[in-house]
């Protein structure tokens, strides 16, 4: 378990302690033995309850590269959602001409990417729907959309953790065209994560920081499923409760 | 498609082409006399190697890797002369450039080691060529001028990282089942980073519309943008997704990067190799 590389959505002074609730509230809800909260086992002294077992009442992402879909399709649901609320926020409808370009390219390119992850596993799954992750809910709490600064970093979070999830995913897939697929996305998202970052710190080094990429091996960060959703339930931005049993 | 025959269609086009778009390509770079850049497309070509680079003659990893250890060479080498040659005087971007040049080199050091822990022997470093026989003179070497060497310079900063993304992706097939496929994403997703950060320095978006290289890039960087005007994702047309700006064309086609094939990246990457 490796608790320091938990991505975690700091934006405001409160942050912290409501997120932790709005998390604690989350497991509360039937995630219990679920590997969203497994993932989370060194976060909570509450978490020493022994595995009951799968709940059938919460979605399971599933294996292989149905399981990846249906990862993919989370994250893209919460970008997607996430910019959508941006653009009916006070700080995009009063940014410059280049962030509001910016950051619709940016919902444009999320919503995009979110339909064809629902119709690509509708067709996957033919008439077993019940396999196709429903659609999410999601709060962002105190999050302050008027706000420049808590918008673009709670962007960069989503998008670092994006290219991360879709870089520790490619070795789960199986078939080639989805492997290029995810890999048509990444370097989107990772566009993405650049822009953002830059718009942050102009002038520097960020786009591609030292916090994201390795400095000796010029490497990102690729992470596991089980990670991700680890810093997914830390943001607390998503209040569906899904698990991911059967991917690492 | 090999590497000669693609320098046999280049040239026959170039010499077809007609002034004005000659001029216009030339425009764009500036600082060439006319008369100069007539010269030294067809010798620049004629210096090009008369012998295939074949960095990749199968689809197994190593091959892959090859690639990739030739295009980051490449990378490296170009961000090491720009950085020394004076051209770039904006602090801002040079920090970027020092960036970019730190993850090239790590690429080119650690696509070394991958390769010789596969026990393969890696590629040796080509000579390049970025002038690309005379096309261009990004490092302010042959007289074009500060702010003209400076453009060219932003310009082959982006083909060469928006060819790296393409050329990553065109290889993840070929990684698929190796324990190089999440490095090569891992690197892939680097050089994106890269090419949205030099786009945007170059008041591009960070991302490719349609097959656009955008304003002030050269006409030779085309075959990097080729492709990228496709809209089919998945078997699905993502335009018929649902309606509204996000199922545009151009949200469509920016919302994903495209491949390019192994040969099409080492041809883009052949303009600049001597030998």
């Amino acid at each position: 378990m490796k608790k320091k590389n938990v991505l975690k959505v700091s934006t405001s002074p409160h942050g912290t302690s409501k997120n932790r609730r709005r998390f604690l509230k989350l497991s509360g809800m039937a995630v219990l033995g679920s590997g969203l909260l497994m993932a989370c086992s060194d976060d909570d002294d509450a978490i020493n309850t022994p595995d009951p077992g799968p709940d059938p009442q919460v979605f399971d992402l599933g294996a292989g590269d149905l399981g990846v879909l249906n990862y993919a399709y989370a994250l893209e649901q919460l970008e997607a959602d996430f910019y959508t609320k941006v653009l009916n926020g006070a700080y995009w409808s009063g940014a410059n001409e280049i962030e509001k370009v910016l950051l619709e390219d940016l919902y444009n390119h999320e919503v995009n990417h979110r339909e064809l992850f629902s119709a690509a596993i509708s067709a996957a799954v033919g008439s077993d729907m019940m396999a196709k992750l429903p659609d999410l809910e999601f709060d962002y709490g105190n999050l302050n959309f008027d706000s420049r600064t808590e918008v673009l970093e709670t962007a960069k979070t989503l998008e670092d953790t994006g290219v991360s999830a879709y870089n520790g995913a490619g070795r789960l897939l199986s078939n080639p065209d989805f492997l290029v697929l995810a890999g048509k996305i990444v370097s989107v998202e990772a566009r993405h994560a650049s822009a953002i970052r830059t718009l942050l710190n102009p002038g520097s080094a960020d786009f591609a920081g030292d916090d994201i990429v390795d400095s000796v091996t010029g490497l990102d960060i690729a992470r596991d499923p089980s990670e991700v959703i680890t810093a997914l339930g830390n943001t607390g931005f998503i209040t569906t409760p899904f698990t991911a049993n059967e991917l690492p | 498609m090999n590497i000669i025959k693609f320098l046999d269609e280049f040239t026959n086009e170039s010499l077809e082409e007609k002034k004005s778009s000659r001029r216009d390509m030339f425009g764009t770079l500036g600082s060439l006399s006319k008369k100069a850049a007539m010269a030294a497309i067809p010798l620049g070509l004629a210096s090009m190697p008369n012998k295939s680079y074949a960095y990749q003659t199968s689809s197994d990893p190593v091959s892959a890797l090859q690639l990739a250890l030739t295009l980051e060479y490449l990378e490296d080498e170009f961000y090491d002369l720009a950085l020394a040659s004076g051209v770039i005087t904006d602090p801002a971007v040079e920090i970027v450039y020092e960036q970019i040049s730190k993850h090239e080199q790590a690429h080119v050091d650690f696509l070394i080691q991958g390769l010789e822990g596969a026990g393969a022997t890696p590629i040796e470093k080509p000579v390049f060529d970025f002038t690309a026989g005379g096309a261009f003179d990004p490092f302010n070497e042959n007289g074009t001028g500060q702010d003209d060497a400076y453009a060219q310079l932003l310009a082959l900063a982006q083909a060469f990282e928006d060819t790296g993304v393409r050329a990553y992706k065109g290889q993840a097939g070929n990684l698929q089942g190796s324990d190089f496929l999440t490095v090569g994403l891992q690197i892939h997703s680097v050089e994106a980073r890269h090419a949205s950060e030099i786009r945007r320095i170059r008041n591009l978006k960070g991302w490719i519309v349609r097959n656009e290289r955008g304003p002030n890039m050269p006409q030779q960087t085309q075959a990097v943008y080729d492709g990228e005007e496709n809209v089919t994702q998945a078997g699905i047309d993502v335009r018929t997704l649902g309606d509204g700006s996000p199922f545009s064309l151009d949200a469509s086609t920016e919302a994903y990067d495209e491949t390019l094939t192994g040969a099409e990246a080492e041809a883009i990457a052949s303009l600049f190799i001597v030998s």
